[in-house]
């Protein structure tokens, strides 16, 4: 069966990737740090989700109604991060 | 003996009508667990803008091989649970059997890493309370707060998916799991893989603070 055979490398593959991004995350640490330091991490931390996200999840082969399902619970936690981050960074301000 | 597979319930045209609405289904429960946690990452970073140097502090009593070595078990385990729903796709009960178990075996070497954490920062007296140490910067109780919050909140998640995996061993035992039959499968990775990718921005986030 070719086709399976294409599903575990890919399962393996992403597996690698996502060990590959765990690696760099955890070598970046040792370096010297700077404002970059977290949204390094950060963007390595999404990287991987996505991975999960649409391979381990099967997000990739879902209809767009499925795909939307998923990517607003995260348009939701934008709102709310948004939201809060603008009233405790504004509102302290002196003067 | 394999049990006689149900047939397909009346409101589904076809299979696939009832995978895409089982996803669909499982997608608007993440939904509401992406805020869940979310209301956590939400008060994690509201306090560590307000006191850098005691979340990066508090980072720094946290062993960083032990939460290095904890994604690297917890990212496997969702390659053995991929593995097991490929594997069940294709009608195979005891590669899926396998799969789950080591699923499991590695949702629990997660735990014992942490109940080793949890059981380290009691020794060091850094367990939010009466008790904790004293001198501590201001801050540094939110932070330790928050860390047992957002890593027992996940782990409570991972104890739920564990006790659930007994069930899917058992069923998988008594033949219920098809080719065409899977769906409690393929569900229980989504719940899985979601918690995975919960720990994922957990670990930079408490692990890896740059001082």
């Amino acid at each position: 069966m070719p086709e399976s055979a294409a599903t575990f490398r890919r399962l393996f593959g992403t597996f690698g990737a996502l060990i590959a991004l765990l690696v760099i995350t955890a070598a970046a640490s040792a370096l010297p740090s700077g404002w970059w330091s977290t949204p390094l991490s950060l963007l390595i931390a999404t990287a991987k989700a996505a991975l999960i996200f649409t391979i381990f999840m099967r997000l990739s082969g879902q209809p767009a109604l499925v795909r939307i399902f998923a990517v607003v619970g995260l348009f939701w936690l934008a709102i709310m991060l948004t939201l809060t981050a603008a009233d405790y960074f504004t509102r302290f301000w002196p003067g | 003996m394999s049990a006689p597979a149900t047939p397909l319930p009346e409101a589904y045209a076809d299979a696939r009508q009832r995978d895409v609405a089982n996803h669909l289904g499982m997608w608007a429960f993440l939904a509401t667990e992406i805020l869940f946690f979310g209301g956590l990452f939400l008060a994690y970073f509201i306090y560590r803008s307000t006191y850098p140097a005691a979340f990066a502090a508090g980072s720094r009593t946290l062993n960083f091989w032990r939460g290095t070595l904890n994604t690297a078990v917890l990212l496997g385990s969702s390659l053995t649970m991929a593995l097991g729903d490929a594997y069940i796709k294709q009608g195979r009960r005891r590669p899926l059997q396998f799969c789950l178990a080591a699923t499991a075996v590695l949702g629990s070497v997660f735990l014992a890493v942490k109940a080793s954490e949890y059981q380290e920062m009691y020794a060091k007296h850094l367990l939010p309370g009466r008790g904790f140490e004293p001198g501590a910067a201001p801050g540094l109780q939110l932070f330790v707060l928050l860390y047992f919050t957002m890593t027992g909140l996940h782990a409570f998640h991972m104890l739920v998916g564990l006790g659930l995996m007994v069930w899917l061993l058992r069923q998988n035992q008594r033949g219920r799991f098809t080719a065409a039959q899977h769906a409690p499968i393929e569900m229980f990775g989504l719940y899985w893989h979601f918690v995975d990718c919960v720990w994922v921005f957990l670990y930079p986030l408490l692990y890896l603070i740059p001082r």
